[in-house]
């Protein structure tokens, strides 16, 4: 089995070598086959009725980029008319009466969506275990030993992995678009906060949530990029920047690149493999002209508990509009307003969104704001100044995405704290805003795939997606997929 | 930091959620570890550091104080558990 681009697709399309409705067809076929669960629901006629619009506009002599190519949508997103969960019971009927402003974008732009992927219950979760739809199989694990795909956008990284979806759109609050992108050998991009419109994703912790995409190379996230990005006057954080090609200086040489490596990210808990896989990785960077040097983000150890306050605290607050009067499930018996409160939420939240809002509950009770928000606030400043310092010395930093590789399923979901540990190296960078990509960069001999993690200052994804492209052409890691069992969705 | 059973309930309460007596331990050490990570933020002084409440320093948008939505009431109602003549429905709250 070979990875199909992006790019490489929408050369097909526009040479007519394959229409959009076979293509579309091709991937539906392909995911009503499958057993990995990464999919909470497809809407093949809608998918058909969008290929053949994209047909259409070609014929009549459309040459947007990406026109016709088919990408699966994280759950998380809402589209008009169609099934729209987040994962959770609490939505189980939810059909969103509105499309997010990410989706209409690269609806506009001709992508064709797929179908909604299966995440983590309302993206709280590594493991893509929360989810009330089920778990995902990640592609790269086996019969005998099923591993999750990472999450919170697992089903995403799945769909790409075992080539449901030629890419996937997810979304990153602490971790939940590069971990599993490293987890399913992906390559995943958080962009800046701001970037991306938050309008119409389902809000998790309003601070720190990002859409960004999925894909199998550097080259296909900048394609996915341009067509995601751009002021929202609905949203409030939106910004306001001159339109930018992402893949205008992919292929810039690298010479003289300044790399840093926080040493913070090759402490205790770091398996030894990737470690060394991740050496080996910038060793490949000094080959094409960067240098490298330790640096020091002394803030560091502080990323997880602060994260652990902000993010249940809006968490906490986003989901209180659950209430079952204005959308989604209500409770059927009850015996009054506040009983119907109660019991609706109650049985439709999974039990690790009830632990977030809780100690979200609990951050923001009367007489705790000051010990817990604001205090988490303020390590937030320290933790976004660490940063940069650094980089007033240096182009980019690297290390590894996760301290392990994907585990067994199963295996975490006891201890809500050692499932959390997946994300110290991630969180850090969503409290500052800054944008980060991982990418694959190695397989351990467990045939198990690792992420490099490389993070810019804000708003410099167009570097980013420059140094990790470099490394894709002259490595061929991220070219690598999973055996031929998986392929068959034999799990 | 331990939470007791109350406290699990209180906030739980305040969270519109209920905890059965059976699953109270449970969430009682789950929240309670989760709280012992969170205390490491004690372990840094930040006397005389500005909180951060987003990740770059803007203030809001301002605009001008036109209408741009539409009414979408019909639309949006259509996605709701229980309604009539354009409100949503609830259990009785004054007698």
């Amino acid at each position: 089995m070979t990875i199909t681009t992006l790019s490489e697709l929408a050369q097909q399309l526009s040479s007519g070598k394959q229409s959009s409705v076979e293509l579309t067809q091709d991937y539906l076929n392909r995911i009503e086959e499958s057993k990995h669960n990464a999919f909470i629901s497809i809407d093949p006629e809608k998918s058909i009725t969008a290929a053949k619009k994209a047909d259409e506009r070609r014929a009549t002599g459309d040459t947007a980029p990406l026109l016709g190519v088919p990408i699966a949508q994280k759950d998380i997103f809402c589209i008009e008319g169609t099934l729209t969960t987040c994962g959770s019971k609490i939505l189980e009927n939810f059909v969103a009466p509105y499309t997010a402003t990410v989706v209409q974008k690269m609806h506009d732009a001709g992508i064709v969506s797929l179908g909604k992927t299966n995440m983590d219950e309302f993206a709280m979760g590594s493991s893509n275990e929360t989810s009330y739809y089920g778990s995902v199989s990640n592609p790269w694990g086996s019969q005998e030993q099923p591993l999750v795909p990472g999450g919170s956008s697992g089903g995403s990284a799945a769909a790409v992995a075992a080539q449901l979806a030629p890419a996937a759109t997810g979304t990153d609050t602490g971790g939940s678009i590069r971990q599993p992108a490293a987890f399913c050998g992906l390559t995943g991009l958080k962009p800046s906060y701001g970037r991306c419109s938050r309008y119409g994703m389902i809000a998790f912790a309003s601070s720190l949530d990002q859409a960004g995409p999925m894909t199998h190379t550097a080259e296909d996230a900048a394609l996915l990029l341009n067509t995601m990005v751009g002021f929202d006057s609905r949203d409030s954080t939106s910004l306001e920047l001159p339109a930018e090609d992402f893949t205008h200086n992919i292929d810039n040489s690298l010479e003289g690149l300044r790399i840093g490596l926080p040493k913070e990210f090759f402490s205790d808990g770091l398996d030894s493999e990737i470690a060394e896989l991740i050496e080996n990785a910038v060793r490949t960077y000094e080959t094409l002209g960067a240098t490298i040097k330790e640096v020091s983000l002394p803030n560091t150890h502080l990323a997880l508990p602060s994260y652990y306050v902000i993010a249940p605290a809006e968490a906490s607050s986003n989901l209180s509009r659950f209430d079952g009067v204005r959308y989604g499930y209500r409770a059927e018996e009850y015996s009054d307003l506040v009983d119907m409160y109660t019991k609706t939420r109650t049985e439709g939240f999974g039990e690790e969104v009830k632990r977030r809002i809780m100690i979200g509950a609990y951050a923001l009770s009367s007489g705790y704001y000051d010990a817990y928000y604001s205090k988490a606030q303020k390590l937030r400043r320290l933790i976004s100044d660490d940063f940069t310092r650094v980089f007033e010395n240096c182009d980019v930093l690297m290390g590894p995405t996760t301290p392990t590789t994907a585990f067994a399923q199963g295996s975490r979901t006891d201890d809500p704290v050692s499932m959390y540990l997946n994300d110290i190296y991630t969180i850090p960078v969503n409290l500052a805003g800054l944008p980060a990509i991982s990418i694959q960069a190695g397989l351990t001999q467990q045939n198990l795939p690792i992420g490099l993690h490389i993070i810019s200052p804000y708003l410099q994804e167009a570097k980013l997606l420059n140094v990790a492209h470099k490394f894709q052409q002259v490595t061929d890691w991220h070219q690598k997929t999973p055996t031929i069992s998986a392929e068959k969705g034999d799990k | 930091m331990a939470l007791d059973k109350q406290t699990v309930h209180d906030i739980a309460r305040l969270a519109r959620l209920h905890i059965d007596d059976a699953e109270t331990e449970k969430y009682q050490s789950a929240l309670s570890n989760i709280l012992s990570l969170v205390e490491q933020m004690e372990t840094c002084d930040t006397t005389d550091i500005e909180p951060m409440t987003h990740p770059f320093d803007a203030t809001l948008r301002l605009r001008a104080d036109e209408v741009t939505e539409t009414n979408n009431r019909d639309k949006y109602q259509t996605v709701a558990p229980d309604t009539q003549d354009g409100l949503y429905l609830v259990p009785k709250v004054i007698d």
